[in-house]
């Protein structure tokens, strides 16, 4: 193998690297869909996040619109809050609910921002006040048999 | 500062050299005019590769001083070594050709490595080197294609490619046949003085050594124990040359391994072996 | 009692011999890494051996790649069904492979097809003298020999690990979406959706970064501290492939706790 198409074939294996990791960004990954970073933040107050996590996306209306950047506990009132970071082409007004929602019976759980008819939107760190906090299967379900109880202890009087 | 032209190129003096708790080498002194064909004879592991890997520098001596061409080389930091060993040859036992790379690169790797000669002119010296050796007509083979006495012809043109001042050959005619020997004998001492090299050869073969050789010393128990030339070599009654000489089996050096008496060990005394 | 001292006496001189190893390691690797620099201006050396090690792997690269996406696909699919979420494939997918799958298998592969083979190589030019005929011509072996092999390993395994994960990808969309059938636009969103490129992707090419300082560095010193015989050559390649995958699979454990821990 002479020296000039070792070359070649060095030249195109590093092109098929360069390939691969384009195919990798734009692809695969999210690199251009949404860069970590960019956009406004807000917070959202939740009593139960269920199973949001840290990188969950956050949708409106099923379109991305922004990720969950953090979540933390509140020490006083022991609240979860919710930091999201929404691209900025995106505004919402300031009666916005957020809510925890999954996708499909047992999917993936990601933030819903339904947005509302006020007039003002929500700017750079601002706090998103009505929100729904995660439907947590347990309570669901406790609820559900105490409703049955009563309606069939009430069915006998 | 060169060295005044009748200085001995080589010198050794009360040299100790060993590794692994053995001595091999102990108290050897050698002093080698330039322009001398020296062989170097003794048993197999006398320390003969050992002596080589210390004027090359890539052994270093215990004690004692190993002066090359006014240097001494054990002292010598990497840069400098360097700068000597661009002064020296070396055929290696079986030539130690690069195997990834032709004939011709072969030869031309010093150049490559050593100088920024245009590849015309590496293209010339290397065919001149080549012709030398007589081997310009395989330039483009591969050293897997190349025979025994070849390879170390190639590798012969390669270790002369700079034009050393000393020449070291390492067993340069183990496992070739009479007339591959025959041909690397008579360039060692052709390329000698066609070059005005000195040259220093470890090797067994006293016919060879006999015929080129210049001086003969023999090598045992770690000191010089015999320095002479040919001729006295030939006309030498002494035991121990003509052991050597002739490849008698027994004799000053002893056919067998230090052992316990052999009947003794057959009648039963089953210690030994057990 | 006396078993226990000889066990002890075994125990103790093993620990020794490995010590006295990692010594030498040690300083080998400090005399590879300061003669890196100068050896990587000489270009063309290090295209050479990129083309040994990284391109000569590339057909067992792709086609492994090939084959763990669709064996993923499968066996995915097969969990995924049945809590109805077979649209997840693609994440499912992607992410192992992006994560962990893409560097490690690549690693491991590349251990055994180019680390053995430049293990044999360095060996083969000790047992031969070639790397004292080359340090007698004062050109230091390690510049011109050691140094451009590790080199070339740090550069390709990152190039394969990328093209391995992308090679699985398609795999799996080969048969999670032509074969299996779950919609093409599902597969795509879902993945594009959980892979991060800078957290998954960028985090899996810097743990084949590391896997490949490793195994260049361990290809490099098992063959020139090889014994210069045909046993020792054997045994050195052999000991290549085995400490190079353990080292790759220890060292993802590590790398992947502290990347991936905060995350979940």
């Amino acid at each position: 193998m002479s020296r000039s198409k070792t070359n070649v074939a060095v030249g195109a294996f590093v092109a098929l690297g360069m390939v691969a990791i384009a195919f990798m960004a734009l692809k695969v990954g999210n690199l251009v869909s949404f860069d970590s970073g960019v956009g406004y933040r807000l917070e959202a107050r939740f009593d139960n996040i269920g199973g949001l996590r840290v990188r969950a996306p956050v949708k409106s209306a099923g379109v991305v619109v922004g990720r969950v950047e953090a979540i933390h506990l509140d020490k006083d009132t022991y609240e979860a809050v919710a930091d999201l970071r929404i691209r900025p082409e995106y505004r919402f007004s300031s009666d916005t609910i957020a809510a925890i929602v999954t996708s499909g019976l047992l999917g993936e759980q990601y933030l819903s921002l339904d947005a509302g008819g006020d007039s003002r939107y929500l700017v750079d760190g601002e706090r998103i006040i009505k929100t729904q906090s995660a439907m947590v299967l347990e309570k669901l379900i406790g609820q559900f048999l105490y409703n049955k109880a009563a309606e069939t202890s009430g069915d006998r009087k | 500062m060169p060295e005044p032209l009748d200085a001995p190129l080589i010198e050794l003096k009360d040299v100790r050299f060993g590794y692994g708790g053995r001595l091999v080498l102990d108290g050897l002194d050698l002093t080698v005019p330039r322009g001398q064909i020296l062989a170097v004879m003794g048993g197999s592991g006398s320390g003969k590769t050992s002596l080589l890997g210390l004027l090359g520098g890539r052994n270093i001596a215990l004690s004692g001083s190993v002066k090359v061409d006014g240097n001494e080389v054990g002292s010598l930091n990497g840069a400098k070594l360097y700068a000597l060993r661009r002064r020296m040859g070396m055929l290696f036992q079986f030539g130690a050709l690069f195997t990834d790379l032709s004939v011709f690169e072969n030869v031309a790797f010093p150049y490559r490595e050593q100088t920024d000669l245009p590849e015309a002119v590496i293209r010339d010296l290397v065919l001149l080197k080549l012709e030398a050796v007589g081997l310009r007509g395989a330039a483009d083979l591969a050293p897997s294609q190349l025979s025994g006495g070849m390879a170390r012809r190639v590798a012969l043109a390669r270790a002369i490619a700079l034009d050393p001042m000393l020449m070291f050959y390492d067993e340069p005619f183990t496992g070739l046949d009479p007339i591959s020997a025959g041909i690397i004998g008579r360039l060692i001492q052709r390329l000698n003085v066609a070059f005005g090299m000195t040259s220093l050869l470890v090797t067994h073969d006293v016919n060879e050594t006999l015929r080129i050789a210049d001086r003969i010393v023999v090598i045992s128990e770690g000191r010089i124990v015999r320095d002479m030339t040919p001729q006295e070599l030939r006309s030498s009654d002494d035991r121990f040359i003509r052991q050597f000489a002739d490849g008698l089996p027994d004799g000053p050096v002893p056919f067998h391994y230090p052992a316990s008496p052999y009947a003794g060990q057959l009648l039963g005394d089953h210690d030994v072996h057990a | 009692m006396t078993f226990m001292l000889d066990f002890l006496e075994g125990l103790g001189a093993a620990a020794l011999r490995v010590l006295a190893r990692l010594g030498l390691a040690t300083g080998f690797f400090q005399a590879v890494l300061a003669r890196a620099p100068g050896s990587a201006k000489r270009f063309g050396l290090l295209v050479r051996e990129v083309y040994f090690s990284g391109v000569r792997s590339l057909a067992i690269i792709v086609v492994s790649g090939l084959f763990v996406g669709m064996v993923l696909a499968v066996q995915g699919y097969e969990v995924l069904q049945r809590f109805g979420s077979a649209d997840a494939l693609g994440s499912l997918v992607a992410l192992s492979l992006v994560r962990e799958l893409g560097p490690v298998v690549a690693a491991l592969l590349f251990a055994g097809r180019a680390g053995s083979a430049v293990t044999a190589e360095i060996g083969l030019m000790r047992a031969t003298e070639q790397l004292a005929a080359m340090d007698m011509m004062a050109v230091d072996p390690i510049t011109r020999v050691v140094a451009p092999r590790f080199l070339a390993a740090v550069a390709s395994l990152p190039i394969l690990a990328v093209i391995f994960s992308s090679a699985g990808v398609i795999g799996a969309y080969l048969v999670g979406v032509e074969l299996i059938g779950i919609d093409s636009g599902a597969f795509w969103s879902q993945m594009s959706a959980s892979v991060d490129f800078r957290l998954d992707v960028l985090n899996g090419l810097f743990k084949a970064l590391v896997f490949g300082v490793a195994v260049g560095l361990i290809s490099v010193f098992e063959g020139y501290h090889a014994a210069p015989t045909a046993e020792g050559v054997a045994g050195a390649t052999t000991r290549t492939v085995v400490i190079s995958s353990l080292s790759v699979l220890t060292l993802d454990f590590i790398l992947t706790v502290l990347m991936f821990r905060g995350l979940n």
